[in-house]
């Protein structure tokens, strides 16, 4: 037995020595700068949510070959790895996992679908690897949970609802009834339960007139519309987004529906170019943040017309908000790099030193300047207008443009934005900027 | 009951109306998956691959003609040029480089083989049209609405919607029906699809009738994307959430059942219509509702026949 136990300790110490040796040499490889610096990005390639993802990764690809070109991230040349989302969250997860374990990414962008992000942030902890959140909207991810290597490098989806709520009820403020039609899967129904809760908070008797979820990627809203025309709501509400949302407006336009309400579309901005003057002036559009390509007040006008610039030159076409929110976590993986590297005196950073540095770290968009809060949710201002029509763009663009500064439409840290909307009080209206022309 | 009739008989009959164009366009695209399967014996999975390239092909077409100055009428030929197209060019490449290949095996390597060239041609269509949605409704522009009225009210309605899904649907069906039933063709078809080895023995070309009835299926197909086209954008896994209905709809309608086919199709959209209109909660399962509840009495389908299993 002794015997047994001093084998089994010896065996045990000699392991542990090994153990410790490959420990020490990969650590001193971590620490030392890696010959590339590999980025695991997680987008959708495929499917009807391709519509954000492929736009996303080109831009991608056009801002890795420029940083390699100045020369990389702290002098290390960087490799993006695309992984496509549609599979399922299922096949995610293991992408994550191969992605960390066997590509050896120093780093995660994750992802468009908000189940992507929820089932690929618990990685992160698991695997204590810096994950930036670029697209996804979920406000559960950080409302529910702590999460100390996941960073949202751009708004969610409370302030993406309550912007338009805001700008809705200064531009229309008698509106009665209203409808929603969302696509029926986790955005649309979590989109529309943040607006009922901010309604009737704010403007408490409103009369929903009709409650629809039509099948994730349905090809045809006729039924929808007609059944709209004949309730008459004042006010339509649509969180929808890719092909759904360009069907169904045009079969609104095409049966003048506009005429009869007014639409709210918090994600107009990205198919705007597709509708083109099929998308009538007057009605409320949204962003998911600032990225209209008529910003008001860019922070750098010269930064914004380069890379909107460098898109169109490349594939004829505006950058659309995905595009925008790429840029954003590169433009943050450039600013975390450089303060993890700078805090470490010249050193390559390690996972946790990495994660460290993007704890309360401000870094440019292309628009403005974004900074993450210690809970790691990214604050990204919004910009709600009109749909309008000028000489410079073939295709819609706001007018009259409120800039909601993203404090204001935030939920605060530790709140539930569910709960934290039904404490809004009117009051909050006065506090709204004055629109600008646009 | 007369009361709620009283009160909703006005949105029963826009329900009707919404049910019947949506009836039309599940209708085109079952009815060539059907009759696929009644000759080939193949479920094809790549038939949503099929309506999507008539879908994608029509708008181009459109698009092209209009960028020519083409007058808007012309709109309606290219959707029947798209439909012509694809089932020609595709149906026999299809058939022949894949289909004639695994007849007969196993249902699995069929359903796997159809699958794949479903991926192949999901790829196939993003690399040609990109992932961008894109629309052209020159055709339903150009017949306009029309206004229904609805008590005090009217409902606008696009005559493409009213006339023309519903009227193309009908006609369809009845040459359908005229071409099995009263042309040479038409019977060995049937004759095929009832007993392939005893009409081969009376001398019948199966393997041509095979290649034709392929190639007329993959035209329906594409003839139900191309008549969807100005009604949607088109985008990527379009073709996907249109095989998933079709499937329904075969199912229901019993394999092989032309006039199932017909029948499913407008208890689908009917039945789907009202549930937008009345309990929108539902709208998505209603089909499959349909689906479950006539499988559970009759479970070869409305109009499909028991068949002997033959060892």
């Amino acid at each position: 037995m002794t015997e047994a136990v001093t084998r089994r300790a010896t065996l045990l110490g000699a392991g542990a020595t090994a153990g410790s040796l490959l420990f020490a040499g990969s650590g001193a490889h971590a620490q030392g700068k890696p010959s590339e610096l590999k980025v695991g990005i997680t987008t959708f390639l495929s499917g009807s949510a391709s519509v954000f993802g492929v736009p996303a990764k080109q831009m991608g690809e056009l801002l890795f070959e420029e940083i390699n070109k100045a020369g990389g991230i702290g002098g290390v040349p960087v490799r993006p790895i695309f992984v496509d989302e549609a599979p399922g969250t299922d096949h995610l997860v293991g992408e994550f996992r191969r992605l960390v374990q066997n590509e050896g990414v120093q780093l995660i962008f994750a992802s468009i679908s908000s189940g992507s992000c929820l089932a690929c942030t618990p990685l992160s902890d698991e695997m204590k690897k810096t994950t930036l959140l670029w697209d996804c909207g979920t406000q559960r991810i950080f409302e529910e949970g702590s999460h100390p290597f996941a960073f949202r490098t751009q708004g969610y989806g409370t302030p993406e609802v309550l912007a338009p709520l805001l700008y809705l009820l200064k531009h229309k403020p008698d509106f009665r009834t209203l409808a929603v039609i969302n696509q029926d899967y986790a955005w649309g129904r979590d989109s529309w339960e943040l607006w009922k809760a901010g309604m009737d908070a704010l403007k408490p008797g409103v009369r929903v007139v009709a409650e629809m979820f039509p099948r994730f990627g349905a090809t045809d809203f006729s039924t929808e519309v007609t059944r709209l025309l004949a309730a008459r709501p004042d006010v339509i509400l649509s969180t929808s987004w890719g092909g759904d949302l360009v069907t169904l407006l045009r079969q609104s336009a095409e049966r003048r529906l506009f005429e009869r309400s007014t639409f709210v579309l918090p994600i107009a901005e990205a198919s705007m170019q597709i509708l083109g003057r099929t998308m009538p002036a007057g009605h409320i559009i949204g962003a998911r943040g600032d990225h209209f390509n008529n910003h008001p007040s860019p922070k750098d006008p010269a930064r914004l017309k380069r890379f909107v610039d460098m898109y169109r030159a490349k594939y004829n076409e505006y950058p659309i908000y995905p595009c925008h929110h790429m840029a954003q976590a590169i433009s943050a993986m450039q600013a975390g790099y450089a303060k993890a590297i700078a805090a470490k005196g010249g050193g390559w950073p390690n996972d946790q030193e990495l994660a460290n540095a993007f704890r309360g770290l401000t870094f440019d968009s292309p628009t403005s300047t974004i900074t993450l809060r210690e809970d790691g949710q990214g604050l990204e201002d919004q910009i709600v207008g009109l749909s309008s029509f000028n000489d410079k763009y073939p295709f819609a663009v706001p007018k009259d443009m409120i800039l909601f500064p993203a404090a204001m439409v935030s939920t605060p840290v530790g709140q539930k934005s569910t709960d934290w909307l039904k404490t809004l009080k009117p009051e909050i209206l006065a506090q709204v900027p004055a629109p600008i022309a646009g | 009951m007369a009361d709620w009739f009283a009160e909703n008989g006005l949105l029963l009959g826009l329900a009707l109306l919404d049910g019947l164009a949506y009836a039309a366009l599940v209708f085109m695209v079952a009815v060539g998956l059907n009759l696929v399967f009644g000759v080939l014996r193949i479920v094809n999975v790549a038939h949503g691959s099929l309506f999507a390239i008539g879908a994608y092909t029509a708008a181009s077409i459109g698009i092209f003609f209009a960028s020519r100055g083409l007058p808007p009428w012309m709109s309606y030929v290219a959707l029947v040029l798209a439909a012509v197209a694809v089932g020609a060019v595709l149906g026999p490449l299809i058939e022949k480089l894949l289909l004639r290949r695994i007849y007969g095996h196993e249902d699995v390597l069929q359903l796997l083989v159809t699958f794949a060239l479903f991926m192949i041609l999901e790829d196939v269509q993003k690399l040609i049209w990109g992932v961008q949605p894109i629309s052209q409704d020159t055709p339903l522009r150009f017949l306009g609405t029309v206004d229904v009225p609805f008590g005090e009210d009217v409902i606008p309605f696009t005559a493409y919607q009213l006339f023309v899904l519903p009227g193309v649907a009908v006609a369809t069906l009845l040459a359908l029906a005229w071409f099995l039933r009263r042309t040479l063709t038409g019977r060995v078809i049937v004759a095929v699809t009832t007993d392939k080895e005893a009409a081969t023995a009376m001398g019948i070309d199966a393997a041509r009738i095979m290649l034709l009835t392929f190639t007329f299926g993959a035209g329906l197909a594409a003839l139900g994307g191309a008549l969807a086209s100005p009604t949607t954008a088109l985008v990527p896994g379009v073709g996907a959430q249109t095989i998933v209905l079709s499937f329904a709809v075969v199912a229901t309608a019993g394999l092989g059942q032309i006039e199932g086919a017909a029948l499913t199709s407008l208890l689908i959209g009917l039945g789907r219509s009202i549930a937008v209109y009345f309990a929108p909660e539902f709208e998505v399962v209603v089909p499959y509702l349909i689906m479950v509840a006539v499988l559970l009495v009759r479970p070869q389908g409305l109009f499909g026949v028991i068949e002997t299993r033959r060892v």
